[in-house]
């Protein structure tokens, strides 16, 4: 019972931890059909803004001012960076991004160095919320909670129900038209890049103390990130959704259960003691987002929410 | 004839080396200077050539100035075997390494196989950190010093700890689900059977290296097992990330680490780790010792001030080093090899021997805790580690029977 309370809640709060940073990869790929390899690195970044802030402010103007920065440097590399390299293709765009990755990273080493910064839960939410059987549960990771449920709800209300969102709908699929319509496309491609960028700068601020922020942090969040994306269905915030949330909780569950391959296939007559029958569902883990990711490219390519194939 | 050829061949070689005293004789640092572990052999390379500059300082060894020479490994056994052969094109006849037991195993391979294809041009291997004890046992090998406490050494310093309080009877362990992580489960089982049989282990648990981001699910396992105390090898991010969980859920339980030390730890533990937190190495920083010690803490500090004190094993290596050399009066690898077996060393935390028969460092040990109550502190936190007399063990009592059988070659 308290195995499965636990997983339900810690599941639920890493899910959406990475729905909050796949959501902007997502967003950006249906809108200019590029992966952006850099996500990653302004998931970083609004950790590392946030601490710098937060160590001249506090807490609470870096959660809003260190995603606005984010998403600035995130227009500012569309409107300079991308929007040049675009007209080289997809693949240039692509190695763009790769190079922008790599390039965050080692500005990250020289400015905040190469080691873990200090950067904490706000002292204001610094205490266990409650207790469960025992263990106490933080309430920050409540907090956690909140801001992703809000940051969705918020998502979805500009996406479905304002005008910017239906112009930003047609936009994806009808860049031409809205353009003859008289939008501005390119500012809209910049925005959604931007706030994408934010979004991801957003996880950043409230993931980056819940977990710990080094410069490793980027290179250690992007496959799972990429995972999540290509489940959910490139281009589908849904899917996305549904992934995210899937495998937070599945890997939450698995590291639960203290069962054994022995223990499930023992009717089979494999054994404890055996290479086989030793391993432990808790040890798959980690294993299982790329699992998934191999199995929905084997059976479903356009991943489980997407409207086109890879 | 063999004989008459190997003795021409020597004094031809101490010869040479007499001859190049007056230039620099260079050790190659082998270690992941990027990535993930970046910061781990970072620090290792400032501590070695800190050292280095102290011998240098004093005359050199043998006259000839020590000059390290970076080589990033990425941790990839693959890689450092590249990094190996470009050192040995370089000339360079002394090799250190530290992070990665499975990068070790690989370099091992290859010096053995380097020197018994070169006679004349042997090179040799500083282990200051891969502590699988097979690399003392039955891999030894004659051109491998290692000047670290193995796991099983460092073990039996937590499993004492364990065995002297009674309160105790559930033990959790938890480590990286490699070589490394696994030689300390067993060693940890296996002990506190012999010592305190009448502990459970509640839980035996390896989680995969470095890919672990939130360990909370882990420590509410450990929390609903009842344990009554943690022991975990794990270092870099699982180390940081693994307390960081146990801090945030309330975990009461002490937690016996190899690496709680580990850059980043201090500052991700924070106050609330304080009394609860053990690390059992050859080195606390609050640990009473000497001036000319303290004087060089400070002098490391200021000179590297990003950086924290940590690594003491890589002064012990190159003092072994200047001291064989100057033993042997022969800045050959052959002859310091055959110098450095059963020296002995007075260092600031106690005698240092390096044991004949397996080229195992035997030094003392301290379980040492996280404190709030400390003159120095690490990661400018106000909080380090501090050990009283009672946490010091003995370099005797942690000195196990090797299994291993050297080949040496013939002199």
């Amino acid at each position: 019972m308290e195995t499965i309370v636990f997983s339900l809640l810690n599941g639920v709060i890493y899910g959406l931890l990475l729905f909050m940073l796949s959501s902007g990869l997502t967003l950006i790929f249906s809108m200019m059909g590029v992966l952006n390899f850099a996500h990653a690195s302004f998931y970083m970044l609004g950790a590392y803004f946030a601490y710098s802030i937060a160590g001249v402010t506090n807490f609470w103007i870096a959660l809003i001012l260190a995603p606005v920065l984010v998403g600035l440097v995130g227009a500012a590399v569309e409107k300079w960076g991308l929007r040049s390299v675009h007209a080289n293709g997809h693949v240039a765009e692509l190695l763009f991004t790769f190079g922008l990755a790599y390039l965050i990273d080692e500005v990250v080493k020289i400015i905040w160095g190469r080691n873990a910064v200090d950067y904490r839960v706000p002292e204001l939410l610094d205490f266990p919320m409650f207790e469960l059987f025992g263990a106490q549960y933080p309430a920050y990771r409540v907090f956690i909670l909140l801001v992703s449920v809000g940051m969705l709800a918020a998502l979805w209300f500009i996406l479905n129900r304002t005008r910017a969102g239906l112009i930003i709908q047609a936009a994806l699929t009808h860049p031409h038209m809205v353009g003859h319509l008289g939008h501005n496309v390119p500012r809209i491609f910049m925005s959604v890049f931007g706030a994408g960028c934010a979004l991801a700068g957003l996880a950043g601020v409230i993931g980056g103390n819940y977990l710990v922020t080094d410069p490793a942090m980027a290179v250690q969040m992007g496959p799972i990130v990429f995972v999540v994306v290509v489940v959910g269905g490139l281009g589908s915030l849904t899917g996305a959704f549904l992934a995210a949330m899937l495998l937070g909780l599945m890997q939450t569950f698995a590291v639960g259960i203290d069962a054994s391959f022995a223990d499930i296939f023992g009717w089979l007559g494999l054994s404890a003691t055996s290479e086989l029958g030793g391993i432990t569902i808790a040890s798959l883990a980690p294993m299982i987002p790329f699992l998934m990711l191999v199995l929905i490219l084997m059976v479903r390519p356009r991943g489980l929410m997407g409207d086109r194939e890879l | 004839m063999k004989l008459v050829k190997s003795a021409a061949l020597a004094a031809a070689m101490g010869f040479a080396a007499m001859g190049a005293s007056a230039e620099t004789v260079k050790i190659a640092f082998i270690d992941p200077l990027s990535g993930p572990f970046g910061p781990s052999g970072d620090a290792g390379f400032k501590q070695w050539s800190h050292a280095v500059s102290e011998v240098n300082e004093a005359g050199g060894m043998n006259g000839a100035d020590l000059e390290m020479v970076p080589f990033d490994n990425k941790v990839s056994p693959k890689e450092s075997l590249v990094q190996l052969q470009k050192a040995i094109d370089r000339g360079i006849r002394f090799i250190a390494q530290g992070n990665g037991s499975s990068v070790a195993s690989a370099i091992i391979d290859a010096v053995n196989k380097h020197n018994k294809r070169n006679p004349g041009d042997e090179i040799l291997f500083l282990n200051y950190a891969a502590v699988d004890p097979a690399f003392t046992n039955e891999k030894c090998s004659f051109w491998h010093f290692r000047f670290d406490s193995h796991v099983d050494m460092k073990m039996s310093a937590a499993t004492d700890w364990i065995a002297e309080r009674d309160e105790i009877e559930k033990v959790y362990v938890i480590g990286q689900d490699y070589s490394f992580g696994k030689a300390v489960a067993s060693a940890a089982v296996g002990q506190l059977e012999e010592k305190r049989p009448d502990i459970e282990i509640v839980g035996n648990e390896l989680h995969p290296l470095g890919r672990v981001k939130d360990f909370t699910p882990y420590i509410q396992k450990i929390i609903s097992s009842d344990a009554d105390a943690v022991i975990t090898g794990n270092w870099g991010a699982d180390m940081v990330l693994l307390v960081k969980a146990a801090i945030d859920s309330g975990l009461e339980a002490p937690i016996l680490t190899y690496y709680g030390g580990s850059l980043g730890a201090a500052t991700a533990m924070g106050e609330a780790a304080v009394g609860q937190v053990m690390q059992i190495s050859e080195f606390v920083e609050n640990y009473p010792t000497t001036d000319e010690q303290i004087a060089r803490i400070e002098d490391f500090e200021e000179t590297y001030s990003e950086n924290d004190y940590y690594y003491h094993r890589a002064y012990n290596a190159v003092h072994f080093l200047d001291m064989a050399a100057e033993k042997a009066g022969s800045n050959d690898p052959v002859d310091i090899a055959f110098a450095m077996e059963g020296m002995t060393y007075e260092g600031p935390y106690g005698t240092v021997t390096m044991r004949a028969e397996d080229h195992q460092v035997l030094q003392d040990l301290f379980v040492s805790t996280f404190s709030a109550d400390v003159e120095r502190d690490v990661e400018d936190t106000g909080l380090g580690w501090t050990a009283s007399d009672e946490a010091r063990i003995p370099a005797s009592a942690t000195a196990p029977p090797t299994s291993c059988e050297m080949e040496r070659p013939s002199r």
